[in-house]
Protein backbone atom coordinates (compact mmCIF):
# COMPACT_ATOMS: atom_id res chain seq x y z
CA UNK A 1 0.00 0.00 0.00
CA UNK A 2 1.06 3.62 -0.73
CA UNK A 3 1.92 5.91 2.09
CA UNK A 4 -0.91 8.05 1.81
CA UNK A 5 -3.17 5.06 1.45
CA UNK A 6 -1.46 3.99 4.61
CA UNK A 7 -2.61 7.78 6.36
CA UNK A 8 -5.80 7.52 5.19
CA UNK A 9 -6.30 4.06 6.32
CA UNK A 10 -4.75 5.37 9.87
CA UNK A 11 -6.51 8.84 10.09
CA UNK A 12 -10.32 6.92 8.87
CA UNK A 13 -13.60 9.04 8.43
CA UNK A 14 -14.79 7.10 11.74
CA UNK A 15 -11.54 8.14 14.04
CA UNK A 16 -11.92 11.53 12.67
CA UNK A 17 -15.65 11.45 13.70
CA UNK A 18 -15.12 10.48 17.26
CA UNK A 19 -12.02 12.72 17.44
CA UNK A 20 -14.48 15.77 16.77
CA UNK A 21 -17.45 14.31 18.31
CA UNK A 22 -16.18 12.01 21.38
CA UNK A 23 -18.49 9.87 22.78
CA UNK A 24 -19.21 9.55 26.63
CA UNK A 25 -16.74 11.73 27.37
CA UNK A 26 -16.75 13.70 30.43
CA UNK A 27 -16.41 12.56 34.21
CA UNK A 28 -19.17 10.81 35.71
CA UNK A 29 -20.48 9.50 39.35
CA UNK A 30 -20.54 7.37 40.70
CA UNK A 31 -17.88 5.21 39.97
CA UNK A 32 -15.84 2.28 42.00
CA UNK A 33 -11.86 3.32 40.38
CA UNK A 34 -10.56 6.05 38.42
CA UNK A 35 -6.97 6.25 37.26
CA UNK A 36 -4.45 8.55 35.82
CA UNK A 37 -2.45 7.54 32.60
CA UNK A 38 -0.05 9.43 31.30
CA UNK A 39 2.25 8.77 27.75
CA UNK A 40 5.39 10.16 29.41
CA UNK A 41 6.79 10.50 25.70
CA UNK A 42 4.42 12.91 24.38
CA UNK A 43 2.42 14.20 27.02
CA UNK A 44 -1.14 12.63 26.55
CA UNK A 45 -3.24 12.35 29.38
CA UNK A 46 -6.47 10.49 30.54
CA UNK A 47 -8.65 10.33 33.53
CA UNK A 48 -10.60 7.32 33.32
CA UNK A 49 -13.47 6.10 35.82
CA UNK A 50 -15.32 2.62 36.04
CA UNK A 51 -18.23 1.39 37.53
CA UNK A 52 -18.94 -2.10 38.02
CA UNK A 53 -22.67 -3.73 39.23
CA UNK A 54 -22.76 -7.64 38.73
CA UNK A 55 -19.50 -7.88 37.31
CA UNK A 56 -21.28 -5.71 34.52
CA UNK A 57 -19.63 -3.16 33.34
CA UNK A 58 -22.37 0.37 33.93
CA UNK A 59 -20.68 3.44 32.97
CA UNK A 60 -16.91 4.67 31.32
CA UNK A 61 -16.14 8.19 31.60
CA UNK A 62 -12.87 9.67 30.91
CA UNK A 63 -11.95 13.05 30.93
CA UNK A 64 -8.48 13.41 28.18
CA UNK A 65 -6.65 15.52 26.27
CA UNK A 66 -4.25 14.33 23.73
CA UNK A 67 -3.84 13.57 19.91
CA UNK A 68 -6.71 12.62 17.34
CA UNK A 69 -5.63 8.44 18.05
CA UNK A 70 -5.95 8.95 21.08
CA UNK A 71 -9.05 10.76 21.69
CA UNK A 72 -11.14 8.55 19.09
CA UNK A 73 -9.48 5.21 20.87
CA UNK A 74 -11.40 7.07 23.79
CA UNK A 75 -14.58 7.08 22.52
CA UNK A 76 -14.58 3.88 20.87
CA UNK A 77 -13.38 2.70 23.97
CA UNK A 78 -16.65 3.23 25.46
CA UNK A 79 -19.26 3.01 22.81
CA UNK A 80 -17.78 -0.78 22.53
CA UNK A 81 -17.24 -1.75 26.65
CA UNK A 82 -20.34 0.30 28.21
CA UNK A 83 -22.96 -2.00 29.64
CA UNK A 84 -21.53 -5.39 29.35
CA UNK A 85 -20.27 -8.08 31.30
CA UNK A 86 -16.54 -7.50 32.76
CA UNK A 87 -15.63 -10.58 31.07
CA UNK A 88 -16.57 -10.10 27.61
CA UNK A 89 -15.02 -6.63 27.68
CA UNK A 90 -11.33 -7.83 29.06
CA UNK A 91 -12.10 -10.35 25.52
CA UNK A 92 -12.65 -7.21 24.07
CA UNK A 93 -10.06 -5.36 25.53
CA UNK A 94 -7.77 -9.00 24.14
CA UNK A 95 -9.03 -8.61 20.63
CA UNK A 96 -7.94 -5.24 20.66
CA UNK A 97 -4.79 -5.74 21.80
CA UNK A 98 -4.09 -7.63 19.52
CA UNK A 99 -4.94 -6.01 16.63
CA UNK A 100 -2.93 -2.88 17.90
CA UNK A 101 0.58 -4.93 18.37
CA UNK A 102 0.03 -6.89 15.13
CA UNK A 103 1.95 -4.73 12.91
CA UNK A 104 -1.05 -4.36 10.51
CA UNK A 105 -0.60 -8.29 9.94
CA UNK A 106 -3.91 -8.75 12.08
CA UNK A 107 -7.47 -8.77 10.25
CA UNK A 108 -9.93 -7.24 13.07
CA UNK A 109 -13.39 -8.91 13.46
CA UNK A 110 -15.73 -6.40 12.86
CA UNK A 111 -18.31 -8.37 15.13
CA UNK A 112 -16.40 -8.00 18.09
CA UNK A 113 -14.67 -4.44 17.67
CA UNK A 114 -17.23 -2.72 15.37
CA UNK A 115 -15.84 0.56 15.19
CA UNK A 116 -12.57 -0.01 16.86
CA UNK A 117 -11.65 -1.90 13.38
CA UNK A 118 -11.03 1.28 12.01
CA UNK A 119 -7.29 0.90 14.38
CA UNK A 120 -6.31 -1.32 12.07
CA UNK A 121 -4.36 1.50 10.08
CA UNK A 122 -2.91 2.55 13.07
CA UNK A 123 -1.20 -0.48 13.73
CA UNK A 124 1.11 0.04 11.23
CA UNK A 125 2.58 3.61 12.71
CA UNK A 126 4.40 2.18 15.52
CA UNK A 127 4.52 5.58 17.09
CA UNK A 128 1.03 5.85 16.99
CA UNK A 129 0.35 2.64 18.73
CA UNK A 130 0.72 3.66 22.23
CA UNK A 131 -1.72 6.77 21.43
CA UNK A 132 -4.23 4.19 20.14
CA UNK A 133 -3.57 1.74 23.72
CA UNK A 134 -3.47 4.76 26.08
CA UNK A 135 -7.20 4.66 27.15
CA UNK A 136 -7.10 1.21 26.92
CA UNK A 137 -4.42 0.60 29.62
CA UNK A 138 -6.16 2.85 31.73
CA UNK A 139 -9.38 1.01 31.43
CA UNK A 140 -7.63 -2.50 31.96
CA UNK A 141 -5.85 -0.32 35.14
CA UNK A 142 -9.38 1.23 36.14
CA UNK A 143 -11.11 -2.29 36.47
CA UNK A 144 -9.09 -4.22 37.86
CA UNK A 145 -8.87 -1.95 40.60
CA UNK A 146 -12.77 -1.85 40.74
CA UNK A 147 -12.46 -5.50 41.21
CA UNK A 148 -9.76 -5.44 43.79
CA UNK A 149 -11.41 -2.80 45.94
CA UNK A 150 -14.79 -5.23 45.43
CA UNK A 151 -13.60 -8.62 46.74
CA UNK B 1 13.03 32.19 -2.12
CA UNK B 2 17.37 31.56 -2.09
CA UNK B 3 19.45 34.82 -1.14
CA UNK B 4 18.29 35.62 2.05
CA UNK B 5 20.74 37.91 3.70
CA UNK B 6 22.83 36.09 5.67
CA UNK B 7 22.62 32.43 4.47
CA UNK B 8 26.27 30.46 4.15
CA UNK B 9 27.49 30.76 0.98
CA UNK B 10 27.57 27.75 -1.08
CA UNK B 11 24.75 25.96 0.80
CA UNK B 12 24.48 23.23 -1.56
CA UNK B 13 28.05 22.31 -1.46
CA UNK B 14 28.20 22.42 2.19
CA UNK B 15 24.91 19.98 2.69
CA UNK B 16 26.69 17.62 0.16
CA UNK B 17 28.63 17.04 3.57
CA UNK B 18 26.03 15.70 5.03
CA UNK B 19 24.98 12.20 3.54
CA UNK B 20 22.26 11.73 5.12
CA UNK B 21 20.84 15.11 3.26
CA UNK B 22 20.38 13.78 0.31
CA UNK B 23 18.55 10.33 0.93
CA UNK B 24 14.63 10.58 0.16
CA UNK B 25 11.46 9.33 2.67
CA UNK B 26 8.22 8.87 2.57
CA UNK B 27 8.07 7.21 -1.05
CA UNK B 28 11.14 9.18 -2.64
CA UNK B 29 10.70 12.44 -1.09
CA UNK B 30 13.75 14.33 -0.61
CA UNK B 31 13.90 14.99 3.34
CA UNK B 32 13.42 18.04 4.86
CA UNK B 33 14.83 17.47 8.52
CA UNK B 34 13.52 20.23 10.45
CA UNK B 35 14.06 18.36 14.17
CA UNK B 36 17.89 19.57 14.70
CA UNK B 37 17.36 21.07 18.27
CA UNK B 38 16.27 17.24 18.74
CA UNK B 39 19.86 15.98 17.24
CA UNK B 40 22.28 17.25 14.19
CA UNK B 41 22.72 15.44 11.53
CA UNK B 42 26.43 14.55 11.26
CA UNK B 43 28.68 15.44 8.71
CA UNK B 44 30.73 13.22 6.65
CA UNK B 45 34.33 14.24 8.55
CA UNK B 46 32.69 13.26 11.41
CA UNK B 47 31.17 10.08 10.38
CA UNK B 48 35.11 9.29 9.01
CA UNK B 49 37.10 10.48 11.86
CA UNK B 50 34.98 7.93 14.01
CA UNK B 51 35.58 4.91 11.34
CA UNK B 52 39.32 6.23 10.93
CA UNK B 53 39.74 5.72 14.79
CA UNK B 54 37.86 2.46 15.40
CA UNK B 55 40.19 1.34 12.23
CA UNK B 56 43.57 2.24 13.34
CA UNK B 57 43.85 3.81 16.60
CA UNK B 58 41.52 1.86 18.72
CA UNK B 59 42.69 1.12 22.34
CA UNK B 60 41.79 2.51 25.79
CA UNK B 61 43.29 5.68 27.21
CA UNK B 62 45.59 6.99 29.93
CA UNK B 63 46.83 3.31 31.04
CA UNK B 64 47.36 0.96 27.69
CA UNK B 65 51.62 0.92 27.48
CA UNK B 66 52.01 0.27 23.81
CA UNK B 67 51.62 2.31 20.59
CA UNK B 68 47.39 2.03 20.04
CA UNK B 69 47.25 2.80 23.35
CA UNK B 70 49.50 6.24 23.08
CA UNK B 71 47.47 6.75 20.12
CA UNK B 72 44.09 6.84 21.40
CA UNK B 73 44.88 8.45 24.77
CA UNK B 74 46.58 11.25 22.06
CA UNK B 75 43.20 11.18 20.27
CA UNK B 76 40.92 11.80 22.92
CA UNK B 77 43.22 14.40 24.72
CA UNK B 78 43.57 15.86 21.26
CA UNK B 79 39.26 15.88 21.69
CA UNK B 80 39.77 18.02 25.27
CA UNK B 81 41.84 20.77 23.59
CA UNK B 82 39.35 21.30 20.56
CA UNK B 83 36.23 21.51 22.99
CA UNK B 84 38.50 23.74 25.07
CA UNK B 85 39.26 25.93 22.33
CA UNK B 86 36.04 25.77 20.71
CA UNK B 87 34.38 27.15 24.03
CA UNK B 88 37.56 29.49 25.33
CA UNK B 89 37.94 28.07 28.19
CA UNK B 90 41.07 29.38 29.89
CA UNK B 91 42.34 25.62 30.73
CA UNK B 92 42.07 22.57 29.15
CA UNK B 93 41.61 20.61 32.07
CA UNK B 94 38.18 22.71 32.85
CA UNK B 95 37.31 20.18 29.99
CA UNK B 96 35.31 17.34 31.46
CA UNK B 97 33.45 14.56 29.36
CA UNK B 98 30.47 13.22 30.32
CA UNK B 99 27.95 10.97 28.85
CA UNK B 100 25.58 13.97 27.97
CA UNK B 101 24.41 17.34 29.20
CA UNK B 102 21.77 16.00 31.36
CA UNK B 103 24.73 14.08 33.54
CA UNK B 104 26.91 17.37 33.64
CA UNK B 105 23.60 18.93 34.72
CA UNK B 106 23.46 15.88 37.16
CA UNK B 107 27.20 16.01 37.74
CA UNK B 108 26.84 19.40 39.41
CA UNK B 109 23.79 19.21 41.29
CA UNK B 110 24.91 16.38 42.95
CA UNK B 111 28.30 17.36 44.04
CA UNK B 112 27.25 20.43 44.84
CA UNK B 113 24.90 18.92 47.06
CA UNK B 114 27.42 17.26 49.33
CA UNK B 115 29.71 20.01 49.26
CA UNK B 116 30.78 21.66 52.87
CA UNK B 117 28.98 24.87 54.16
CA UNK B 118 30.63 27.14 51.76
CA UNK B 119 29.97 25.64 48.45
CA UNK B 120 27.09 23.13 49.31
CA UNK B 121 23.32 23.44 49.45
CA UNK B 122 21.99 22.38 52.33
CA UNK B 123 18.90 23.19 54.56
CA UNK B 124 17.73 26.52 54.08
CA UNK B 125 19.56 27.31 51.01
CA UNK B 126 18.18 28.30 47.49
CA UNK B 127 18.63 26.74 44.19
CA UNK B 128 16.93 29.54 41.22
CA UNK B 129 16.02 27.99 38.05
CA UNK B 130 13.85 28.87 34.88
CA UNK B 131 10.32 28.06 33.82
CA UNK B 132 11.87 27.54 30.14
CA UNK B 133 14.50 24.67 31.54
CA UNK B 134 14.35 21.51 29.71
CA UNK B 135 13.84 18.71 32.18
CA UNK B 136 17.15 18.25 32.82
CA UNK B 137 17.95 21.51 34.11
CA UNK B 138 14.71 20.84 36.29
CA UNK B 139 14.64 17.42 37.70
CA UNK B 140 18.29 17.09 39.02
CA UNK B 141 17.57 20.29 41.23
CA UNK B 142 14.37 19.13 42.56
CA UNK B 143 15.99 15.83 43.32
CA UNK B 144 19.23 17.53 45.35
CA UNK B 145 16.59 20.42 47.41
CA UNK B 146 14.19 18.10 48.31
CA UNK B 147 16.95 15.70 49.23
CA UNK B 148 18.33 18.39 51.54
CA UNK B 149 15.89 20.33 52.91
CA UNK B 150 16.65 23.01 50.20
CA UNK B 151 14.51 25.39 48.68
CA UNK B 152 13.29 25.73 44.77
CA UNK B 153 12.68 28.71 43.12
CA UNK B 154 12.51 29.96 39.57
CA UNK B 155 12.04 32.89 37.16
CA UNK B 156 8.54 32.91 35.63
CA UNK B 157 8.09 34.01 31.70
CA UNK B 158 6.66 36.77 30.69
CA UNK B 159 3.74 36.50 27.48
CA UNK B 160 5.92 36.78 24.53
CA UNK B 161 8.60 34.25 25.96
CA UNK B 162 11.38 35.99 27.82
CA UNK B 163 12.25 35.50 31.57
CA UNK B 164 10.27 37.60 33.96
CA UNK B 165 13.69 39.48 35.11
CA UNK B 166 11.13 41.71 37.15
CA UNK B 167 11.32 39.04 40.03
CA UNK B 168 15.11 39.12 39.88
CA UNK B 169 15.61 41.12 43.78
CA UNK B 170 13.04 38.74 45.03
CA UNK B 171 15.03 35.86 43.62
CA UNK B 172 18.13 36.41 44.25
CA UNK B 173 18.58 36.01 47.92
CA UNK B 174 21.61 35.71 50.13
CA UNK B 175 20.91 32.27 50.73
CA UNK B 176 20.58 31.58 47.34
CA UNK B 177 23.77 28.96 46.23
CA UNK B 178 22.87 28.65 42.68
CA UNK B 179 21.38 29.92 39.49
CA UNK B 180 20.79 27.39 36.62
CA UNK B 181 19.36 28.51 33.58
CA UNK B 182 19.87 27.90 30.13
CA UNK B 183 21.34 29.93 27.39
CA UNK B 184 18.96 29.09 24.41
CA UNK B 185 15.66 27.89 25.41
CA UNK B 186 14.98 24.45 23.63
CA UNK B 187 11.04 24.80 23.50
CA UNK B 188 10.52 29.43 22.65
CA UNK B 189 14.09 29.87 21.27
CA UNK B 190 14.56 32.39 23.82
CA UNK B 191 18.03 33.79 24.02
CA UNK B 192 18.83 34.43 27.66
CA UNK B 193 20.83 37.40 29.05
CA UNK B 194 23.18 34.85 30.72
CA UNK B 195 25.84 37.54 31.83
CA UNK B 196 23.83 39.77 32.95
CA UNK B 197 22.13 37.15 35.32
CA UNK B 198 25.25 35.61 36.21
CA UNK B 199 26.92 39.12 37.32
CA UNK B 200 23.72 39.66 39.71
CA UNK B 201 24.13 36.13 41.17
CA UNK B 202 27.59 36.66 41.64
CA UNK B 203 26.44 39.47 43.61
CA UNK B 204 24.67 37.29 46.26
CA UNK B 205 27.21 34.93 46.09
CA UNK B 206 26.20 31.79 43.94
CA UNK B 207 27.58 29.67 41.50
CA UNK B 208 26.00 29.63 38.12
CA UNK B 209 25.45 27.03 35.77
CA UNK B 210 24.26 27.39 32.58
CA UNK B 211 22.51 25.25 29.79
CA UNK B 212 23.90 25.61 26.66
CA UNK B 213 22.95 22.39 24.79
CA UNK B 214 20.99 24.63 22.38
CA UNK B 215 23.47 27.19 22.32
CA UNK B 216 26.60 25.66 21.65
CA UNK B 217 25.52 24.55 18.30
CA UNK B 218 24.36 28.28 16.59
CA UNK B 219 26.12 31.15 18.30
CA UNK B 220 29.41 31.26 19.61
CA UNK B 221 30.35 30.37 23.01
CA UNK B 222 32.62 32.19 24.87
CA UNK B 223 32.61 30.40 28.92
CA UNK B 224 35.26 32.91 29.68
CA UNK B 225 33.43 36.09 28.53
CA UNK B 226 30.09 34.35 29.62
CA UNK B 227 30.29 34.61 33.48
CA UNK B 228 28.90 31.41 34.43
CA UNK B 229 31.01 29.01 37.03
CA UNK B 230 29.75 25.75 34.99
CA UNK B 231 28.67 25.38 31.41
CA UNK B 232 27.14 21.74 29.84
CA UNK B 233 26.41 20.99 26.68
CA UNK B 234 26.13 18.16 24.77
CA UNK B 235 27.69 16.72 21.91
CA UNK B 236 25.13 15.39 19.23
CA UNK B 237 23.48 18.36 18.64
CA UNK B 238 26.60 20.20 17.57
CA UNK B 239 26.99 17.89 14.50
CA UNK B 240 28.80 15.46 17.27
CA UNK B 241 28.05 11.85 18.01
CA UNK B 242 25.23 10.80 20.64
CA UNK B 243 26.93 9.67 23.97
CA UNK B 244 29.23 12.54 25.08
CA UNK B 245 28.93 15.72 26.72
CA UNK B 246 30.42 18.66 28.07
CA UNK B 247 31.10 19.91 31.13
CA UNK B 248 32.81 23.12 31.78
CA UNK B 249 33.47 24.72 35.25
CA UNK B 250 36.22 26.74 36.41
CA UNK B 251 39.27 24.93 37.99
CA UNK B 252 39.38 25.94 41.20
CA UNK B 253 35.63 24.70 42.15
CA UNK B 254 36.29 21.62 40.03
CA UNK B 255 39.06 20.69 42.49
CA UNK B 256 36.95 21.85 45.88
CA UNK B 257 34.10 19.67 44.71
CA UNK B 258 33.09 16.50 46.36
CA UNK B 259 33.97 13.34 43.61
CA UNK B 260 30.84 12.11 41.48
CA UNK B 261 31.24 8.66 40.12
CA UNK B 262 33.82 6.51 41.93
CA UNK B 263 36.54 4.02 39.72
CA UNK B 264 38.78 3.75 37.73
CA UNK B 265 40.63 6.76 36.27
CA UNK B 266 39.25 9.21 38.81
CA UNK B 267 41.89 8.32 41.60
CA UNK B 268 45.29 9.10 42.36
CA UNK B 269 46.01 6.42 44.64
CA UNK B 270 43.35 3.70 46.21
CA UNK B 271 44.14 1.44 49.33
CA UNK B 272 41.49 -1.12 50.65
CA UNK B 273 40.63 1.39 53.52
CA UNK B 274 40.61 4.71 51.47
CA UNK B 275 41.28 6.39 48.06
CA UNK B 276 42.61 10.01 47.14
CA UNK B 277 41.60 11.54 43.89
CA UNK B 278 43.00 13.09 40.85
CA UNK B 279 42.79 16.65 39.64
CA UNK B 280 40.32 17.48 37.66
CA UNK B 281 39.04 16.68 34.68
CA UNK B 282 40.28 13.09 35.78
CA UNK B 283 38.51 13.52 38.92
CA UNK B 284 35.35 13.20 37.43
CA UNK B 285 35.49 10.87 34.87
CA UNK B 286 35.28 7.59 36.42
CA UNK B 287 35.59 4.26 34.10
CA UNK B 288 36.65 4.24 30.34
CA UNK B 289 35.12 7.29 28.85
CA UNK B 290 33.36 7.88 25.67
CA UNK B 291 36.75 7.32 23.55
CA UNK B 292 35.69 7.60 19.90
CA UNK B 293 32.82 9.90 20.60
CA UNK B 294 35.34 12.71 21.99
CA UNK B 295 37.27 11.74 18.63
CA UNK B 296 33.93 12.77 16.80
CA UNK B 297 32.85 15.72 18.74
CA UNK B 298 36.48 16.71 17.95
CA UNK B 299 36.06 16.79 13.83
CA UNK B 300 32.88 17.99 14.94
CA UNK B 301 33.65 20.97 16.27
CA UNK B 302 36.79 21.42 14.34
CA UNK B 303 34.24 21.41 11.29
CA UNK B 304 31.93 24.60 12.99
CA UNK B 305 34.71 26.11 14.09
CA UNK B 306 35.66 25.96 9.71
CA UNK B 307 32.13 27.35 8.89
CA UNK B 308 32.47 29.67 11.61
CA UNK B 309 30.13 30.34 14.78
CA UNK B 310 28.96 33.63 13.83
CA UNK B 311 28.25 32.79 9.98
CA UNK B 312 25.96 29.84 11.15
CA UNK B 313 24.44 32.07 13.56
CA UNK B 314 23.63 34.40 10.67
CA UNK B 315 22.55 31.57 8.50
CA UNK B 316 20.33 30.16 11.70
CA UNK B 317 18.45 34.00 11.96
CA UNK B 318 17.95 34.35 8.30
CA UNK B 319 16.71 30.52 8.42
CA UNK B 320 14.66 31.20 11.54
CA UNK B 321 13.13 34.55 10.28
CA UNK B 322 11.76 33.07 7.02
CA UNK B 323 10.29 30.43 8.80
CA UNK B 324 8.54 32.96 11.21
CA UNK B 325 7.25 35.17 8.09
CA UNK B 326 5.97 31.67 6.97
CA UNK B 327 4.24 30.73 9.91
CA UNK B 328 2.75 33.89 10.42
CA UNK B 329 0.96 33.85 7.17
CA UNK B 330 -0.97 31.33 8.40
CA UNK B 331 -3.74 32.32 10.52
CA UNK B 332 -4.47 28.93 12.73
CA UNK B 333 -0.71 29.06 13.61
CA UNK B 334 0.10 30.72 16.96
CA UNK B 335 3.76 30.57 17.58
CA UNK B 336 4.97 30.27 21.23
CA UNK B 337 8.24 32.37 22.24
CA UNK B 338 9.55 35.55 20.41
CA UNK B 339 8.65 36.77 17.54
CA UNK B 340 11.27 38.43 16.48
CA UNK B 341 14.31 36.26 15.11
CA UNK B 342 17.31 38.48 15.97
CA UNK B 343 16.25 37.26 19.43
CA UNK B 344 16.03 33.65 19.31
CA UNK B 345 17.37 30.44 18.09
CA UNK B 346 16.26 27.73 15.62
CA UNK B 347 14.04 26.06 17.26
CA UNK B 348 10.29 27.28 16.77
CA UNK B 349 7.33 25.51 18.69
CA UNK B 350 3.72 26.65 17.71
CA UNK B 351 0.36 25.47 17.89
CA UNK B 352 -1.96 24.50 14.86
CA UNK B 353 -5.67 25.13 15.47
CA UNK B 354 -7.50 22.02 15.14
CA UNK B 355 -5.05 19.83 14.73
CA UNK B 356 -3.58 17.89 17.40
CA UNK B 357 0.67 18.26 17.39
CA UNK B 358 1.17 14.80 16.61
CA UNK B 359 -0.97 14.92 14.20
CA UNK B 360 0.65 17.84 12.15
CA UNK B 361 3.71 15.54 12.42
CA UNK B 362 2.36 12.48 11.15
CA UNK B 363 0.84 14.61 8.14
CA UNK B 364 4.03 16.31 7.81
CA UNK B 365 5.86 13.09 7.92
CA UNK B 366 3.90 11.54 5.39
CA UNK B 367 5.59 15.04 2.89
CA UNK B 368 9.02 13.73 4.11
CA UNK B 369 9.60 16.62 6.64
CA UNK B 370 10.77 15.64 10.27
CA UNK B 371 9.37 17.86 13.12
CA UNK B 372 8.78 16.86 16.60
CA UNK B 373 5.63 16.71 18.34
CA UNK B 374 5.21 16.52 22.19
CA UNK B 375 6.21 18.38 25.25
CA UNK B 376 9.97 18.56 23.96
CA UNK B 377 10.65 17.71 27.58
CA UNK B 378 9.81 21.08 28.71
CA UNK B 379 6.37 20.03 30.16
CA UNK B 380 6.78 23.53 32.51
CA UNK B 381 7.47 26.21 30.07
CA UNK B 382 4.23 24.60 27.70
CA UNK B 383 1.76 24.40 31.36
CA UNK B 384 3.10 28.16 31.25
CA UNK B 385 1.50 28.69 27.99
CA UNK B 386 -1.57 26.75 28.82
CA UNK B 387 -0.94 24.30 26.42
CA UNK B 388 0.12 20.52 26.85
CA UNK B 389 2.00 20.17 23.21
CA UNK B 390 3.32 21.68 20.86
CA UNK B 391 5.22 21.51 17.53
CA UNK B 392 8.40 22.10 16.85
CA UNK B 393 10.29 23.15 13.77
CA UNK B 394 13.92 22.82 14.50
CA UNK B 395 16.66 24.52 11.86
CA UNK B 396 20.30 24.56 11.54
CA UNK B 397 23.36 25.89 9.21
CA UNK B 398 22.30 23.01 6.59
CA UNK B 399 18.74 24.10 6.54
CA UNK B 400 17.61 25.81 2.86
CA UNK B 401 14.74 28.20 2.27
CA UNK B 402 13.46 25.83 -0.08
CA UNK B 403 13.36 23.46 2.86
CA UNK B 404 11.03 26.01 4.47
CA UNK B 405 8.85 26.69 1.76
CA UNK B 406 8.22 22.79 1.65
CA UNK B 407 7.14 22.94 5.33
CA UNK B 408 4.97 25.55 5.24
CA UNK B 409 3.20 23.46 1.81
CA UNK B 410 2.78 20.61 4.49
CA UNK B 411 1.31 22.81 7.19
CA UNK B 412 -1.33 24.29 4.58
CA UNK B 413 -1.66 20.49 3.49
CA UNK B 414 -2.72 19.23 7.37
CA UNK B 415 -5.31 22.43 7.80
CA UNK B 416 -6.91 20.47 4.26
CA UNK B 417 -6.57 17.07 5.25
CA UNK B 418 -8.29 17.71 8.29
CA UNK B 419 -10.42 19.91 7.35
CA UNK B 420 -9.94 23.17 9.28
CA UNK B 421 -9.23 24.84 5.75
CA UNK B 422 -9.37 24.00 2.02
CA UNK B 423 -6.17 24.57 -0.32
Amino acid sequence: MSLDADLNAMYQEIILDHYKHPQNKGLRDPFDAEVHHVNPTCGDEITLRVRLADDVVTDVSYDAEGCSISQAAASVLTELLIGNSVEDDMSIHASFLELMQGKGQVVPDEDVLADGIAFAGVAKFPARVKCALLPWMAWKDATAQALGGDR
Amino acid sequence: MSTLPGLLPDLDVMRADFPILSRTVAEGRPLVYLDSANTSQKPQVVIDAMVDHLETHNANVARAMHQLGAEATEAFEGARDIVAGFVNAPSRDEIIFTKNASEALNLVANTLSWADDRLGVHTGDRVVITEMEHHSNIVPWQLITQRNGAELAWFGLTDDGRLDLGEIDRLLTPNTKVVSLTYVSNMLGTINPVTEIARRAHEVGAVVVVDASQAAPMMPLDVAALGADFVAFTGHKTLGPTGIGVLWGRADLLNALPVFLGGGEMIETVTMARSTYAKAPHRFEAGTPPIVEAVGLGAALTYLDEIGLDAAHAHEQAITGYLLEGLSTIPEVTVLGPADAASRGGAVSFEVEGVHPHDVAQLLDSRGIAVRAGHHCAKPAHARFGVQSSTRASSYLYTTPAEIDAFIDGLLFTLSYFGIRTL
